[in-house]
C-alpha cells in the first residue's frame, strides 16, 4: 500500500516536472522567434532605405550630407556583428533616418510627390513595425526570464540562459533627434 | 478584470451559453415529441441535429456573412483596382497599420476590409485568431490620422486576441438557430397539438397549462438569448480599449479617435443590426448607449463614450510622458 503511494506520489511530480520544462522550451521558443521577427523587419528597413535615398535624390541637393550619412549608416548596420552592435548601428542608422525624413518636410515639391509620400508612409511603417517587434520580444523574453529565474521553475532552469532585453542603448537615442531647420529649401 | 482573466471568462461563458443551447433544443424537441409526435427522441433528435448543424453552418460561414451584408471589400482587391491616389495612400496605410498592429500582439495578422460608409466606425470578426477580420469604414479612414486608426485598428485587435470574436460568433450562430428552431416548433405546435390536446379529456386541463407554459418559453427564449449577447458585450469594450494601451502604448491617440467617431452622429448605415455589439462604436447611434443603470445596462450594446474616453486618459496619465513605445514590461 505504501510502496503505491509512494509510485503515485513519484508519477505525480515527474508529470510537473515534465510540463514545467515544457512551458520554459514553449517560452524560449517563443522568445527566439521574436527575435527573429525584429530582423525580418531590420531587413525590411534595410530594403527600404534604397529607394528612399534615390527617390528624394533629385529635390535634394543641398543635403547631401544627410542622404550620404544614411546610406553610410546603413551599410555600417547591414555589417553588423553580434546583437550588441546590431543594437546599437540600428539606432544610429533610426536616427539618421529620423533626420531625413523631418528634413524633407521642408520641401513642399516633395512633400506632395506621391511617390515620396507613399516611401515615407513604408518608412514609417517599418519604423513602427520594428518598435513593435521589440516590444513584442521584450514582453515574451521578460516571460520566460520570470519564469526562468522564479521557484520551483528556476529548478529545472539549469539549461537555459537568460534572455537579453531590448533598452535604449545610447543616450543619443534617449533624446528626440535635433534637426537643424535654419536652412531655407530652394523655393 | 483583467486581460486574462477576460479570456478565461470568455472561454467559460462560450460554454455556459452552449450548453444553454442544448439544454433548450431538448425542451423544445421534448415539447414537440410529447405534444406532438408521440415518439419521444424523435423530434429530439431532430432539433439537435437541425439546431446543431445550422449554428454549425453560421459559425463557419459568419465573418463572411457579416462582412457581405455590411458591403466590405479587401483592401487588397481595393488596391489591385488602382484606386486615386489619395484612395491609395489611405488603403495602403491601412493595410501597414493592420501588420503594425499584429505585430504588437504577436497573432497572424487579420484580412483587412473597407466599408463603403462615410460614417467613421470599425469592427472585428471571425472565429479564431487564425481567421479574423477587421473592417473599417471609408468614412474613419478619411477622419482619423495614422495614430488614431493604429488605436482604432488596436482595440478590434483586442477583440481578437481575448477570443471576443470567437465568442461573439457562437453567440450570434446559437441565436440565429434558436430563432429558426422556435420559429419551426411554434409553426407545428399550430398545426398539430390542439386538437390533439382536447382528444385526453382527463389530462386535458394539466396539458394545457403545461403547453401554455411551453409556448411562452418558446416565445422568450429567442429574446433571452439577444439579452445574454449584449451582456457580456459591454464590458468587452472597455478591455478593448486597455489592450489597444497596452498594445500600441498610446491610450490618447484612442481617445481622440473615439471623440472624432463620436462627432460623427449619422448611423452607420451599411452595418447592419444584427453586427452592432462587434463595432467600435454603436452604428445605429441609439440614445440609449449613453447612459449606464438600470434599463440602460439591459439594452446598451457599449458604454458610455465620455466614461471610455475618460478611463484612456487616465491610463496616459499613469504611464506618464516619458514612456516610450518601446518600453521593457510597462504595461498600460
Amino acid at each position: 500500500m505504501g510502496l503505491i503511494v509512494l509510485l503515485v506520489i513519484i508519477v505525480l511530480i515527474a508529470f510537473w516536472a515534465m510540463a514545467i520544462y515544457n512551458r520554459l522550451v514553449t517560452l524560449r521558443n517563443e522568445t527566439q522567434n521574436g527575435w527573429r521577427q525584429i530582423d525580418v523587419q531590420l531587413k525590411r528597413r534595410h530594403d527600404l532605405i534604397p529607394n528612399l535615398v534615390n527617390t528624394v535624390k533629385g529635390e535634394m541637393d543641398f543635403e547631401k550630407n544627410t542622404l550620404t550619412a544614411v546610406m553610410d549608416a546603413r551599410s555600417r548596420a547591414m555589417s553588423a556583428s553580434g546583437p550588441a552592435d546590431a543594437a546599437r548601428k540600428e539606432g544610429e542608422l533610426g536616427s539618421v533616418l529620423g533626420r531625413l525624413l523631418a528634413v524633407t518636410e521642408n520641401y513642399p515639391q516633395l512633400k506632395s510627390n506621391e511617390n515620396v509620400k507613399m516611401l515615407q508612409e513604408e518608412l514609417s511603417s517599418t519604423e513602427n513595425k520594428i518598435g513593435f517587434a521589440r516590444q513584442f520580444y521584450n514582453d515574451i523574453a521578460t516571460k520566460f526570464n520570470i519564469a526562468r529565474e522564479t521557484f520551483p521553475s528556476s529548478l529545472l532552469a539549469g539549461g537555459f540562459t537568460r534572455a537579453e532585453l531590448f533598452a535604449v542603448t545610447d543616450d543619443a537615442d534617449r533624446a528626440v533627434p535635433t534637426v537643424d531647420l535654419s536652412m531655407k529649401p530652394p523655393a | 478584470m483583467n486581460l486574462l482573466e477576460q479570456e478565461a471568462f470568455n472561454r467559460r461563458r462560450t460554454w455556459e451559453v452552449m450548453a444553454a443551447f442544448v439544454v433548450f433544443l431538448v425542451l423544445i424537441g421534448a415539447g414537440l415529441d410529447i405534444f406532438v409526435v408521440g415518439a419521444f427522441p424523435v423530434a429530439t433528435l431532430g432539433a439537435l441535429a437541425v439546431g446543431g448543424g445550422s449554428a454549425l453552418l453560421t459559425y463557419r460561414t459568419g465573418d463572411r456573412m457579416i462582412l457581405a451584408s455590411s458591403h466590405a471589400q479587401p483592401v487588397d482587391e481595393l488596391l489591385a483596382a488602382s484606386p486615386g491616389e489619395d484612395d491609395q495612400l489611405r488603403y495602403r496605410q491601412l493595410q501597414n497599420v493592420v501588420e503594425e498592429v499584429a505585430i504588437a500582439s504577436g497573432l497572424p495578422a487579420p484580412r483587412a476590409f473597407v466599408i463603403p460608409d462615410d460614417d467613421p466606425n470599425a469592427f472585428a470578426t471571425g472565429r479564431d485568431p487564425a481567421h479574423a477580420s477587421i473592417a473599417v469604414t471609408a468614412g474613419l479612414l478619411r477622419s482619423l490620422n495614422r495614430e488614431e486608426l493604429q488605436g482604432v485598428v488596436a482595440h478590434e485587435m483586442g477583440h481578437v486576441r481575448n477570443f471576443d470574436i470567437r465568442l461573439m460568433m457562437i453567440v450570434s450562430a446559437l441565436v440565429g438557430a434558436v430563432v429558426l428552431i422556435a420559429d419551426w416548433a411554434g409553426r407545428s405546435l399550430r398545426y398539430g397539438s390542439f386538437g390533439r390536446g382536447r382528444r385526453g379529456k382527463d389530462a386535458g386541463a394539466a396539458m394545457l397549462i403545461i403547453v401554455a407554459i411551453w409556448i411562452v418559453a418558446v416565445v422568450l427564449a429567442p429574446i433571452a438569448a439577444q439579452l445574454m449577447a449584449l451582456c457580456v458585450s459591454r464590458q468587452r469594450e472597455y478591455l478593448a480599449d486597455a489592450s489597444s494601451a497596452e498594445l500600441t502604448r498610446n491610450p490618447l491617440a484612442l481617445a481622440s479617435a473615439l471623440e472624432k467617431i463620436d462627432e460623427a452622429t449619422a448611423p452607420t448605415t451599411a452595418i447592419k443590426k444584427g453586427s452592432a455589439a462587434l463595432c467600435i462604436a454603436d452604428p445605429n447611434e441609439r440614445p440609449v448607449n449613453e447612459r449606464e443603470g438600470g434599463w440602460s445596462n439591459l439594452w446598451a450594446t457599449h458604454p458610455p463614450m465620455a466614461k471610455r474616453i475618460a478611463a484612456l486618459q487616465a491610463m496616459a496619465y499613469q504611464s506618464g510622458p516619458g514612456s516610450g513605445s518601446s518600453g521593457a514590461a510597462a504595461r498600460g
